[in-house]
């Protein structure tokens, strides 16, 4: 059994598996029953000095042709619970799991004092770690707090440093995927003391607007607002910020990778481009507590496939293999092929190609024995093959295709050098290199 | 003849004939889903309508029930009684490449059925601009409505006449109880009919009447269907308790069902799909002991797996190699049928083994043979091509070998199903039409 355990900033946990500041961490109840079904470590629901109120309805949810809440927005706000009543179950599920990670989110007003105080009574209370709230993009940041610090580097760098000045924990600031730019943030916050950072929070949103009643969704008494966007549908939003962040030599802190993290695959992708542990709500939301034996068993799996004994073997690992556009080998050639013995006929790839990208599949129809069995309706049958000469490699066809390893992009060998953007704008000035010609179909 | 009441109560009869319940919303959704939207779907081409499938089960995913009905009645006006009637395992089910995929095939008919009862009070077809042809449709059966109902949306006026006191030929008369409702049948063709078809009952046409359309009207379309039952040629065909089988299954849909006739030990004789209807027909109207006899063995019997599967569900017994000599009688009353077991030879030739007859007893014999061609009409009608009972018709017009006679149907065909018929129907509407035109243009190019 490959070994799960991490060390995120000093903080040990023994698997890298954490639930996101969010509802699942509301309540000693929920973190306690989360630890206890196998959950490395948690981010309690964000803290203030006042319990908030919330409205309702709260939350809207995207469905895709049949799955439900591929993606799911929330008009929550913070904990609505009292700091003390929050403190003291802290201090106890501290006291039951010892050896579980425990951070603490935190979101006050922007005044020095006040987040002093909050800091070291949270500290007091046990909390391995401090997560400071500059993400949450409705409700709060209309009073200044949330994504409207985390959007400001300058906001950014202070409230961590007024943070940095009483913290006895490791600080780890969440950042707002709400920005242009993410790293300019990650610097700021880096600059002012963080230890760690932690993204994505949840992306502004508006989810959709009820048909029947006009009523934007989801509907507070016919009226809506913009809302936080997560689930399944954000994870590549998140990879790109996490992966830049981790590039980034300014940064140079741990993260903890959060967005749309559903299964152990997700997990292990955010792991290669940097996070050093990962959060999840969404997925806890929708099913519950139990999903983490699932990922634990899958990333041992594949960790043991892989012969990596601990995360520390490859977390990272896929980071250097971003890199800008620019330096990508224009030379390199990928072909798709459709095999045949696997095809089911649907046409799909074809109405893909021919309308959407390259026109390089032939669709031929085939004369079949008279009757009818899959794929022939009328005595015969279609044949889809791909016209390699003119495919450009784009990946479409074999992005649609529903059968399992039916179409292969395979490399095709055209006996040049590797030669990247930059290479060839360069050789182009020294005219050591004949002009690239379009494709044939353009 | 005992009533199948004296047997079962109404509930249980009613709850025996009740269709499959319909796909609930969510399961709706479910199966939508899967759909994978093939491009140039082969259900599509599977359908003799040629419905758009995936479109209007992608509308159906978008919940957009109204426009999935729209698409299926465009293509095929029948599409309620289809997707309760169709064949769909050897039509698009057949052929979903889903069965490659998954191991089945998307429940197209089901879906198909969802969608048409959701559109139940909307009407989305308007008679075109008047052309001032006026075209006879004889048979009110689905391929005359279906020619009908096109040939309104094409602007032409349309009078159809009916031998029979209620329309729909056998989709009202022949189809499984089961399957499909004449509450429903009936419902379905009156909304067909508000486009403006002017529907006449009970008004055989004779030979010579048609002769005397021909001359009133611009076209006469025939869907006139088949005969009657053909007979077995034996001894005590005239026995009481000998049924034909669309007699036997009329009375199914007609009657109320405790009031149809049943014997208690039922032998039915056929091996094709109106031999199953029977049969399951009458165990589920209380018969005891329901045998299908048919002359040939199990791998030869015309019906469909899927039918055959249906029966052996319901209790049915099968006798193999069983050719009938003659029914045996007492008192003028069936009371048996006497058989001679047959084999295959060598060449696959049938033979009577000699001196292996037996006697099956039986209060009721049903016959189950196919229905036979209306020779006799259609050889009054000189002129008119026809081959082996059936009329010849261009497949791509209906236009048979009598100048503005167009037919459609069961009469041009021998096993064909309601979707078929309705094609039919169709595929002669446009033919009509284009010689209407025709000769429109003709006339206003001589003015
Ligand atoms: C027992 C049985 C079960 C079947 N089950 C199925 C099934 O489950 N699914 C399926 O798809 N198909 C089924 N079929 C086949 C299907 O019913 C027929 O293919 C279809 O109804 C043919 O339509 P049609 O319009 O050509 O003829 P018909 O439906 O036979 O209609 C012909 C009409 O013309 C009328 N007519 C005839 N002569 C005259 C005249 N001289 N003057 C005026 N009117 C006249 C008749 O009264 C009748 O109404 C079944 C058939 C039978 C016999
Ligand atoms: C209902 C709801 C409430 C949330 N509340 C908080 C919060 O109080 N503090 C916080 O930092 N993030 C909050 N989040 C954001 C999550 O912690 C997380 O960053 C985001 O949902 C992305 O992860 P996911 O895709 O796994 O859900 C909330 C999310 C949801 C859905
Ligand atoms: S890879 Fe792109 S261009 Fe090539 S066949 Fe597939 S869809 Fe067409």
């Amino acid at each position: 059994m490959p070994d799960l355990s991490v060390e995120f900033r000093g903080v040990k946990a023994p698997n890298p598996f954490w639930l996101a500041s969010a509802p699942p961490t509301n309540s000693e109840y929920q973190v306690r029953r989360a630890f206890d079904a196998g959950w490395g470590g948690a981010v309690w629901k964000t803290l203030g000095f006042e319990p908030i109120v919330n409205v309702s309805s709260r939350y809207g949810a995207i469905d895709f042709e049949g799955r439900k809440v591929v993606g799911l927005n929330n008009i929550e706000l913070i904990t609505d619970r009292t700091l003390d009543v929050n403190l003291a179950e802290i201090a106890r599920v501290k006291k039951a799991h010892p050896k579980h990670a425990l951070f603490v989110s935190l979101m006050v007003e922007s005044r020095r004092e006040a987040w002093h105080e909050i800091v070291k009574r949270t500290q007091d209370a046990g909390a391995d770690g401090i997560e400071l709230n500059f993400g949450c993009p409705h409700g709060m940041s209309e009073r200044g707090m949330g994504s409207a610090v985390g959007q400001v580097p300058e906001y950014a760098r202070m409230i961590t440093g007024w943070a940095k000045e009483v913290a006895t924990v490791p600080v780890m600031v969440k950042l707002t995927p709400n920005v242009a730019d993410v790293t300019a943030i990650g610097r700021a916050a880096v600059e002012g003391g963080a230890d760690a950072l932690s993204l994505i929070n949840t992306i502004n949103s508006v989810m959709g607007v009820d048909l029947e009643t006009l009523a934007p969704k989801p509907s507070v008494g016919g009226y809506g607002s913009h809302g936080g966007y997560c689930g399944p549908a954000v994870k590549p939003i998140a990879l790109n910020m996490v992966s830049s962040l981790a590039k980034d030599p300014r940064v140079g802190v741990p993260i903890s990778g959060i967005g749309g993290i559903e299964t152990w695959q997700d997990a292990a992708e955010f792991l290669l481009l940097g996070a050093g542990s990962v959060q999840v709500c969404t997925a806890v939301m929708h099913r519950g507590f139990r999903i983490v034996d699932g990922l634990i068993d899958g990333l041992s799996g594949w960790m043991r496939s892989k012969g990596f004994g601990r995360i520390g073997d490859f977390a990272g690992k896929s980071v250097p293999r971003l890199k800008p556009w620019g330096e990508l080998d224009l030379n390199y050639k990928v072909v798709a092929e459709i095999d045949q013995a696997k095809c089911i006929h649907c046409g799909l790839c074809y109405v893909a190609c021919e309308d959407g990208c390259h026109q390089s599949i032939r669709w031929e129809r085939e004369p079949a024995q008279v009757g009818i069995r899959p794929g022939v309706g009328d005595g015969s049958l279609n044949v889809f093959t791909i016209e390699q000469d003119s495919c450009v490699g784009c990946n479409m066809c074999s992005l649609v295709c529903p059968v399992e390893g039916c179409i292969a992009m395979k490399p095709v060998d055209r006996g040049l050098a590797p030669m990247s953007w930059n290479q060839y704008q360069a050789m182009l000035a020294e005219e050591r290199v004949a002009k690239i010609e379009p494709p044939g179909h353009a | 003849m005992p009533r199948a009441g004296e047997r079962r109560s109404p509930e249980e009869l009613a709850r025996n004939f009740a269709e499959a319940p319909p796909l609930g919303p969510s399961e709706a959704l479910f199966e939508a889903s899967r759909c994978l939207y093939c491009f140039d779907a082969p259900c599509t081409r599977a359908c003799p309508t040629g419905i758009d499938v995936p479109r209007f089960i992608r509308q159906l995913l978008h919940r957009d029930e109204i426009g999935a009905a729209k698409t299926i009645l465009g293509a095929n006006i029948f599409g309620g009684s289809c997707a309760r009637a169709c064949p769909t395992e050897v039509l698009c089910e057949g052929a979903c490449v889903d069965r490659l995929l998954s191991g089945g095939p998307i429940p197209i008919g089901r879906l198909q059925r969802l969608a048409c009862d959701s559109a139940e009070g909307v009407s989305f077809f308007e008679p075109g601009p008047p052309t001032g042809k006026k075209v006879a449709i004889v048979g009110a059966g689905p391929a005359g409505l279906s020619c009908a109902h096109e040939l309104r949306r094409l602007g032409h006026d349309v009078t159809v006449f009916e031998g029979r006191s209620l329309p729909g030929g056998l989709d009202t008369h022949g189809v499984a109880a089961y399957k499909l409702s004449t509450d429903f049948v009936l419902a379905e063709i009156e909304r067909i009919c508000a486009i403006g078809i002017d529907l006449r009952l009970n008004h055989p046409v004779t030979p010579a009447g048609l002769r005397e359309l021909l001359n009133e009207f611009d076209s006469v379309f025939l869907g006139i269907g088949l005969g009657r039952t053909l007979p077995l040629g034996i001894e005590g065909e005239d026995l009481a308790g000998v049924w034909e089988s669309l007699d036997f299954i009329d009375q199914t849909r007609v009657r109320p069902f405790e009031e149809c006739e049943v014997g208690r030990e039922v032998i039915v004789i056929g091996g094709g799909n109106t031999a199953i209807d029977v049969a399951t027909a009458a165990r589920r109207l209380g018969a005891e002991k329901v045998t299908i006899a048919y002359r040939r063995d199990e791998a030869s019997m015309p019906a469909f797996a899927f039918e055959y599967d249906l029966a052996k569900g319901d209790g049915v017994r099968f006798e193999w190699f069983a050719a009938p000599l003659r029914i045996v009688g007492e008192d003028g009353a069936a009371r048996g049928v006497e058989f001679a077991r047959t084999r295959l030879d060598e060449s696959g030739q049938l033979q009577m083994i000699p001196e292996s007859n037996f006697i099956l007893p039986a209060d009721m014999v049903v016959k189950a043979l196919g229905q036979g061609p209306l020779v006799e009409w259609l050889e009054a009608l000189p002129g008119l091509e026809h081959r082996a009972g059936r009329i010849v018709a261009e497949a791509t017009t209906g236009a048979t070998s009598i100048a503005g006679l167009f037919a459609g149907g069961d009469c041009l065909r021998k096993g064909g199903e309601v979707v078929d018929a309705v094609q039919d129907g169709k595929v002669a509407a446009k033919g009509i039409d284009a010689r209407l035109k025709a000769r429109m243009g003709r006339a206003s190019d001589s003015q």
